[in-house]
């Protein structure tokens, strides 16, 4: 690969300094004279109706303009149709303040909007509610029985069955079957949803919003109030935190836009953390896999079945069990997939929708089937290695995952692990060591990016997709300062808006496929204009040049073999008497040369735990987490993305759980100190390997995505060392200290 | 199965507000004088009245450590008080951090150490790390773990965090030197 001035090399944050300054502004926080605040009024109930609504008290206290509710409430659509954003699942979304229905736990149920954000809190407290509650049924685990999952949006392609694995299974010589649980975690994100809703003298709006995607909040806001896109621009410069919770529009958007049309003013409405569980999050699941094996460990059978709840208005769909049938070879395997509808609020994709969860149960099962068959847990991964994806019939276009194996187990020291479980302690600490095989999609999607060269030598770059925090800001300026051979100062990026260029979705970890495809190409468009003035140019030393024999570096456009010969991009322009050169595109995926592969990114995670022998407290102490996620554009954020995920794997392990009363459907751990997500003291040793791919099939820059990646196995690789420490399974996540007791 | 749930304010409602009070803080320096409710958190006056958005809102109960902000040099979570409990006060919020264009030693840190994802628990964590850095307590790696474990990362930046704080904690022992 060519020598790069600034791909592959660790560049710190182009946005670093206005994060830590404070200058960097969220959907909440854009300030305006006259601004009005609303305040949601959340259900008290799970399932049932409201009977009777007072207001009366609300609106007495001074400086309360409107209280918002399904008696008084505008109903701007009718169709379920209209309320559909490019992540909305099968059925009906929800229409806030539409009717005195409720339907989840918190469902919002009225607006109270205010001067003040104290008065509008105040005055919500205000409002009196009667309602007639029914018995909700919120518990997944209570009647394992659900539908066949419907094969609901995009994304989700119901999984092959090939040989005939019930058979396979009966005949194997090692049979291994468990069941899996793990509860609903609610992504909560840092910073609470909020809309900034400012409305200009014309009656336009300009709508600050937390999302990660700001066409998508602007298609919803506009099919819902019948607005144009001129009259509905959605900006959102920083997000704080995503994880796919802005990946739909919430109804705090929904509502500010409706108190803002109505009151004609412009209007905030911020959530409360507790009211961010009333979100979507990632649905509790119920998993039984059963695996059939030779003496020897070759696998024989596969069978993975999952149910997982959904709403009773929408049919959420994720991809849990398709994994089983790529991550080895096999070739009898059952994949079935079910749902039930609950009384809960639409579940959401969440960091590695699917493969966090349905990867948990495999990788777990994998390792316990390395014990009953007496063999090493990576031994057994290596000797059922997929050379190809049977799944999809296909060869993968790249796939490190067995230098993932080697380089990770190196660095961990895996060759040294005792296989024997309770079999190393220090003191009353009990020691173990585990492994996983993580997998997730390398997917590009259609992007459009423009970009502006001016003759002062600066590089302007835009296209309307979000920086959650992954580090796109950097990524695109390191593509377009590479691809021009500008410096990276001369670079500006800009994103989250929707007058830029159309941006898909920033999930599912192909933005930097994606979007960094199109900023390539919008500046290689630059650079093609820059090469045909520069051969105009007198005495120009490229004149016989094709566009193939030149590079840009250092600010010229010169011979490649020779830079001696080359001109300056700034005196090009100057000379040629051009002030500028925009160029727009869009970059569209190659679907004739991917739909011949399978493109996927695979990690392999390494975890040391020590467990209190006494007081079954878990420490994970040390991971080793080696990655193959093609090429790698800015390691320093990209390790960042990996060590995100490594905290997430640990969290879900040992941590996260929405607990549910179900006897009134309610969340019961509704805030940050009862909900509980690691802390710094949680979190010790963590090492990042990445094993780069040459991939050119996954699209031209070769990044296949890291967004997911680092998620998916840690769970299970923690589970597993918790297993190798203390000898005992605990099937039933997180593993909480109870359970080891 | 269906029963009757009302959910009502306990006890009489007084109709009329509390009147405004004054309060005068100095805010990274500047006095600032202001009529504000007394049930205005100083987090709340910070963001909506004074527009210092850098100070962030994570949980408005003092369990994220988001709010963090610097009362006369201590570190506090500025959404379990009333503005009007600082009376007097100095206040250091992120805003007030570096000099000029010259940024704080916790702030170069954090950029260098890639310390941080999304950035909005950010101002709370370098407010909090030079809350730390004046306690003078921390001096292994594991005392800055505990001692930043009330400042929740919900990207997971600990790793960069405690090296960030491990750093400037250096950079400022040398600088008092």
């Amino acid at each position: 690969m060519a020598a790069t001035t600034y791909v592959g090399k660790p560049i710190s944050r182009v946005d670093g300094r206005a994060k830590v300054t404070g200058e960097a502004k969220y959907a909440g926080e854009f300030n305006t004279a006259g601004l009005v605040y609303g305040y949601v009024v959340s259900s008290a109930i799970t399932k049932g109706k409201i009977t009777k609504i007072d207001t009366s008290q609300a609106l007495s206290i001074p400086g309360v303009l409107q209280v918002f509710t399904h008696e008084n409430a505008p109903r701007p659509a009718h169709f379920d149709r209209s309320f559909k954003d490019d992540d909305a699942v099968a059925g009906a979304p929800l229409k806030p303040l539409y009717s005195p229905e409720i339907g989840f736990s918190m469902q919002p149920i009225a607006l109270v909007v205010a001067d003040t954000f104290e008065i509008a809190r105040y005055a919500a407290s205000l409002v009196e509610v009667e309602y007639k509650a029914e018995k909700p049924e919120t518990d997944l685990t209570s009647k394992p029985k659900g539908h066949k999952a419907p094969k609901g949006k995009s994304g989700f392609t119901p999984p092959k069955d090939r040989g005939n694995a019930k058979k396979a299974f009966e005949m194997a010589d090692v049979q291994f079957e468990a069941e899996y649980v793990h509860m609903p975690e609610h992504h909560n994100a840092l910073e609470m949803f909020s809309s900034t809703v400012l409305m200009d003298e014309e009656g336009k709006l300009k709508i600050y919003d937390k999302t990660q995607s700001a066409f998508n909040s602007q298609k919803y806001i506009t099919q819902v109030f019948g607005l144009s896109k001129d009259e509905a621009r959605v900006v959102s410069p920083f997000v704080g935190g995503g994880f796919g919770s802005g990946l739909r529009p919430q109804y705090q958007l929904y509502l500010a836009v409706m108190a803002a049309l109505e009151l004609k003013r412009s209007v905030r409405v911020t959530l409360t953390r507790q009211q961010m569980f009333s979100l979507g999050h990632r649905p509790a699941t119920l998993q039984t896999v059963s695996l059939g094996a030779s003496e020897a460990g070759a696998l024989q059978a596969i069978k993975h079945e999952a149910l997982s709840e959904t709403s009773r208005g929408e049919e959420y769909t994720e991809v849990i069990v398709n994994w089983s049938g790529s991550l080895y070879q096999c070739d009898n395997v059952k994949l079935d997939y079910y749902l039930r509808n609950l009384d809960v609020s639409t579940p959401m994709d969440m960091r590695a929708p699917g493969a966090a969860t349905g990867v948990l149960a495999t990788e777990t099962a994998m390792d316990e089937l390395s014990y009953k068959l007496g063999m090493d847990p990576l031994e057994l991964r290596l000797l059922n290695y997929a050379e190809v994806n049977q799944l999809e019939g296909k060869p993968f276009s790249s796939k490190a995952l067995r230098e993932c194996y080697a380089q990770g187990a190196e660095r961990f020291g895996w060759s040294r692990r005792n296989p024997v479980p309770r079999s190393t302690r220090e003191g009353t600490k009990l020691i173990g060591w585990g492994m996983a095989t993580g997998i997730w999609d390398a997917q590009q999607k259609k992007a459009a990016a423009k970009a502006n060269l001016s003759v002062d030598g600066k590089l302007v770059v835009a296209s309307g997709t979000a920086d959650i925090g992954t580090g796109t800001y950097t990524a695109m300026s390191i593509i377009a300062a590479e691809t021009l051979g500008l410096p990276i100062e001369a670079v500006t990026f800009k994103l989250g808006d929707t007058t830029l260029p159309e941006a898909p979705l920033e999930g599912g970890s192909w933005t930097v496929s994606s979007v960094g495809t199109a900023v390539q190409e919008a500046c290689e468009a630059i650079g093609k204009k820059l090469f045909k003035l520069a051969k105009k140019l007198k005495d120009s030393p490229l004149k016989k040049a094709a566009f193939e024999d030149i590079a840009f570096a250092d600010g010229r456009i010169q011979l490649k073999g020779n830079p001696s010969a080359s001109v300056s991009i700034i005196e090009t322009m100057r000379q040629t008497g051009i002030n500028y050169i925009e160029e727009e595109t869009t970059a569209l995926p190659n679907f004739l040369k991917q739909m011949k592969y399978s493109r996927n990114t695979h990690s392999a995670v390494f975890v040391e735990v020590e467990v209190d022998e006494d007081l079954g407290q878990i420490c994970v102490r040390r991971v080793v987490s080696a990655i193959a996620g093609g090429r790698v554009i800015n390691p320093k954020t990209a390790r960042s993305q990996i060590l995100g995920g490594i905290v997430w794997g640990i969290s879900m392990a040992l941590h996260e759980e929405s607990v549910l009363d179900h006897d009134f459907g309610r969340i019961m751990n509704h805030n940050l100190s009862e909900y509980h997500v690691p802390v710094n003291a949680d979190i010790h040793d963590l090492e990042v390997i990445f094993v780069e791919e040459h991939d050119k099939i996954v699209n031209p820059l070769g990044a296949k995505g890291l967004g997911e990646i680092g998620l998916v196995g840690v769970a299970a690789a923690v589970g597993n060392a918790i297993y190798h420490a203390t000898g005992k399974r605990v099937r039933d996540f997180p593993i909480t200290l109870d359970k080891l007791l | 199965m269906s029963s009757k749930v009302l959910t009502k304010p306990l006890g009489d409602v007084p109709v009329a507000l509390p009147p405004l009070q004054r309060v005068t803080l100095t805010i990274n320096g500047a006095e600032k004088q202001l009529e504000v409710a007394p049930w205005t958190s100083l987090l709340d006056l910070l963001r909506e009245y004074l527009d210092l958005t850098g100070t962030k809102k994570g949980c408005d109960h003092g369990q994220c450590g988001a709010c963090t902000v610097l009362v006369d040099g201590k570190r506090i979570n500025s959404c379990l008080s009333l503005a009007v409990m600082q009376e007097g006060k100095e206040i250091t919020t992120i805003e007030g951090l570096a000099k000029g264009d010259q940024l704080h030693p916790v702030q170069e840190a954090f950029i260098e150490h890639d310390a941080f994802q999304c950035g909005y628990c950010t101002p709370g964590q370098i407010c909090s790390a030079v809350g730390l850095i004046n306690e003078g307590h921390a001096k292994t790696t594991e005392d800055i773990q505990e001692l930043m474990s009330g400042n929740i990362c919900r990207c997971g930046a600990y790793v960069g965090i405690t090296a960030a704080v491990e750093q400037a904690l250096k950079v400022c022992q040398s600088n008092a030197q």
